[in-house]
């Protein structure tokens, strides 16, 4: 019971209709911490934090901030108390300068009549300074979602807060600007500001942070000191059991196949990538590393021709695929899981059914082009109990499920066509740790069962776990290839960013 | 090796939901429900109502409508809009009645008519998916050239066309047994595309495209010929629409359709057709349709002045509009 504490949170309680989303939930943070807070999705994070933002009203349980019992009833009586949340969506004027976009909230309480932009653009440029060098001068629109992410942590800063809570803040970050807003979190921290720190990265919580504290099923499970303990604990302490292995088994010496599954020779496109030449064997998981904007996404792409004109050969088992369009390339059995779930992934709104068996509803037609209900349920009931989907029914609209199993329902849509390769990428980001593991196993079964496997992923422990083998992209080429005990995330950081030395020594 | 992986109870049998709670549930039900109430009172308030005679005139008000209220609903599945459906009607009405007068064989006529209607939706469809443009625009221009053309044709005189031969006019008056043949027609081209659009991978297509088009894009669909090809089908309508109506009317009239293009995106809404595209039926929003015009003919028996109809209509759709989203949002 040290004054130290700034927000401590006793019992709280909070449920939607039937549902229980806390259930006594205790939580201290500290003057000055870096205070972790992990949990799967559904967990009650959110719920959590926006009773913290006033954006909710707990139904029971009690609030004490700077020492005293407090009802905070909005966001903007948040504010005031000093508490500050950065919300993983960015959630910013695009049509509006960023200097504007900063300072909306002083903007909406000012009294004055005018707007003195001068001002405005040089104060943006003080708190900009610290983060990047963006200038405050230009839309919101122009810029890449990493500095929107960036310009809305600035817009937190403005606020003068004593709590700061960032909502996975480097889930759009490139590892190089993901390190300066931990330094940032850092200095603000020696200020005093209590940091609350959401994240699925068991390496930023046990690089950064000083505390974490688990929630599972709306409880509050424990509180760690970062230093006392090791990523398994947490992880264990997440899901509540214990997970044998956070990785599958890789392939083994004697899975090795000299099978050629996709052969690529100097693809290249005008624009982003040139002269990419690579092969996929049989059986093993082949991972593309590099920072965003390398042009991995753009280059797998290209292969299954869903963007752009790419010059180059590219070879399915042998032969000589001439794509014209992306159809070409499911009939073909090359398939793109996208990086962009929500945005183009899956169709929210619609029936988990017709989700899986969107990419050749002819499938489950008859020949004269009429669909059979009874064939589409089939289907996406067998695929999703090969993935163990979680679900209430297959009628239900996939916005009714977790991300986990949202991310199911997309991976059964490409295996509804019996690809022969699938590229899948950010394969599990937003996804929680127990379906993250889930959809790792599934990714090495289906290698094993002949399926070539190509993972993008922005997170480097997850493709040293996964794969077999690293493609390491920079400037849309092929910078390096490492296997083995080579695989560690200095020797893919080197070759993904050689020129910048900050990543490089970071 | 871990092949399987049940780790929890993988849930995905037979979708549990009760069928009742399922129909009550839908949008239609509520609209019968709302028709059928307003028939009862009706039935009380006036004793010309359920004759044969009126209902009759109700359903032909709003039958040959309800062959555009098809094509609009397709295309705002597919995420798109048309304001140009009273123009293109009129167009097809005109452009088939000008050339009768001109001594062209009138199914001919009507088949060149019926072609050019298509051929503005072509047109649209191209600013739409080759150049890029909004719907809303695109159709808002074509809607005031298409508008003028009709001006043009006739002077902006109606084109009385006496001389139509009766197998011709046959299409929009002649009766099969009691019932009249644009009725039949009506629930032909109904009956045709409510099932086509519930069951076909053609029209299933369409709602990939309006749910996510990008989602669509990245599952093979190529969403821009969707869109093209909804775009000209509710073209094509109009001008099946317009060709009926010049057989009813035995006239061309370069200002018919003022408007319509209102009452059927309303009635389209009404029906549970979304703006943000991907979701609607062709039985809900016929079902739109009738209550509409069961609220304008109940208007009209009860002496309620004509400037009251249009507010009445109006707050019918923005009270579906309302619950709609209420209901939207309660189900997340």
């Amino acid at each position: 019971m040290t004054n130290d504490v700034i927000l401590r949170i006793s019992r709280v309680a909070k449920s939607f209709g039937a549902i229980k989303a806390l259930r006594g939930v205790d939580f201290e943070l500290r003057r000055g911490e870096i205070h972790a807070l992990a949990g799967e999705n559904g967990a009650g994070k959110s719920t959590l934090m926006n009773i913290i933002d006033g954006i909710l009203q707990p139904d029971s349980g009690e609030i004490v901030f700077d020492g005293k019992p407090v009802r905070i009833s909005s966001p903007t009586e948040a504010q005031e108390m000093g508490i500050g949340f950065v919300h993983q969506e960015i959630a910013l004027c695009p049509d509006v300068s960023v200097a504007e976009n900063i300072f909306m909230a002083a903007t909406n309480t000012s009294r004055r009549f005018l707007m003195d932009y001068r001002a405005l653009q040089r104060k943006a440029r003080e708190i900009l300074s610290e983060l990047t060098d963006i200038d405050p001068a230009t839309l919101v629109s122009q810029l890449s979602i990493s500095n929107q992410q960036l310009v809305e942590i600035a817009k937190a800063l403005t606020l003068d807060c004593r709590v700061l809570i960032l909502d996975e803040p480097t889930a759009a970050l490139t590892e190089k600007e993901a390190q300066s807003l931990f330094a940032i979190m850092h200095r603000l921290a020696e200020r005093g500001i209590a940091i609350i720190y959401i994240s699925h990265r068991m390496v930023e919580i046990f690089d950064h942070c000083d505390r974490v504290s688990v929630l599972r099923d709306g409880q509050s499970i424990c509180t760690y000191n970062v230093a006392e303990v090791g990523p398994r604990d947490v992880v264990n302490a997440m899901v509540g059991r214990v997970l044998d292995t956070l990785y599958p088994d890789k392939q083994s010496e004697d899975e090795k196949s000299d099978e050629v599954v996709l052969k690529v020779a100097n693809l290249s496109d005008a624009r982003t990538f040139s002269d990419v030449s690579f092969e996929l064997r049989r059986g093993e998981i082949l991972g593309f590393a590099g920072l965003i904007g390398s042009g991995r996404s753009e280059i797998v792409r290209g292969i299954c021709r869903l963007e752009g004109e790419a010059a180059g050969t590219v070879s399915l088992c042998g032969q000589q695929l001439n794509l014209r369009h992306y159809q070409d390339s499911i009939a073909a059995g090359m398939v793109y899981l996208s990086e962009d779930r929500k945005g183009d992934g899956v169709f929210l709104d619609m029936s988990i059914a017709s989700n899986v068996s969107a990419l050749a509803v002819e499938q489950v037609a008859s020949r004269f082009g009429i669909i059979d209900r009874g064939r589409e349920d089939t289907q996406a009931g067998t695929l999703g109990r090969r993935l163990n989907l979680k679900c209430g029914g297959l009628a239900d609209p996939v916005s009714s499920l977790s991300g986990g199993n949202q991310q199911k329902v997309a991976i059964a849509k490409m295996l509804s066509v019996n690809p022969r390769l699938i590229f899948l990428d950010e394969p599990t980001r937003g996804v929680d740790v127990g379906a993250k593991a889930e959809i790792h196993r599934i990714l090495r079964d289906l290698a094993r069962s002949g399926v070539g496997i190509l993972v993008i992923s922005s997170e480097l422990p997850e493709l040293i776990g996964v794969c077999d083998r690293v493609l390491v992209i920079r400037e849309g080429q092929i910078s390096g290839e490492v296997t083995g005990a080579d695989m560690t995330e200095e020797n893919i950081m080197h070759l993904a960013a050689v020129h910048e030395r900050q990543v490089a020594t970071a | 090796m871990q092949k399987t992986m049940e780790m929890a109870t993988p849930a995905t049998a037979a979708p549990a939901v009760n069928p009742v709670m399922k129909l009550l549930r839908m949008r239609e039900t509520g609209l019968i429900v709302i028709i059928i109430a307003m028939f009862v009172v009706m039935s009380f308030a006036s004793p010309y109502f359920l004759t044969w005679v009126n209902i009759r005139a109700m359903v032909m008000a709003f039958a040959v409508e309800g062959i555009v209220v098809v094509g609009m609903t397709i295309l705002l599945i597919s995420g798109g809009i048309d304001l140009s459906v009273g123009s293109v009607t009129a167009l097809a009405m005109v452009v088939a009645g000008w050339l009768f007068l001109q001594g062209v064989d009138p199914w001919v006529a009507s088949a060149m008519a019926i072609g050019l209607a298509t051929a503005c939706g072509a047109f649209m469809g191209f600013f739409v998916t080759r150049v890029g443009l909004h719907h809303f625009i695109v159709s808002l221009a074509v809607m005031v050239i298409a508008r003028g053309i009709c001006l043009l044709f006739t002077g902006g005189r109606p084109l009385g066309l006496y001389s139509l031969p009766p197998e011709f006019k046959f299409i929009g008056q002649g009766t099969i047994g009691p019932i009249p043949l644009v009725i039949l027609i009506f629930v032909v081209v109904v009956i045709a595309f409510d099932f086509l659009l519930r069951r076909t991978v053609m029209f299933r297509k369409v709602f990939y495209t309006g749910s996510n088009e990008k989602a669509a894009a990245y599952s093979g669909i190529r969403t821009k010929r969707v869109v093209f090809l909804t775009t000209t089908l509710c073209s094509a309508l109009c001008g099946v629409a317009g060709v009926i109506y010049m057989a009813r009317f035995g006239s061309a009239q370069p200002t018919f359709g003022l408007g319509m293009e209102l009452n059927v995106i309303a009635a389209a809404v009404i029906g549970g057709a979304s703006l943000k595209g991907g979701s609607g039926t062709i039985f809900g929003a016929i079902l739109g349709a009738v209550l509409l015009s069961v609220v304008s003919s109940s208007l009209a028996l009860l002496d309620v002045s004509v400037y009251w109809q249009d507010i009445i209509r109006g707050t019918i759709l923005l009270t579906a509009v309302t619950i709609d989203h209420y209901l939207g949002k309660s189900r997340k």
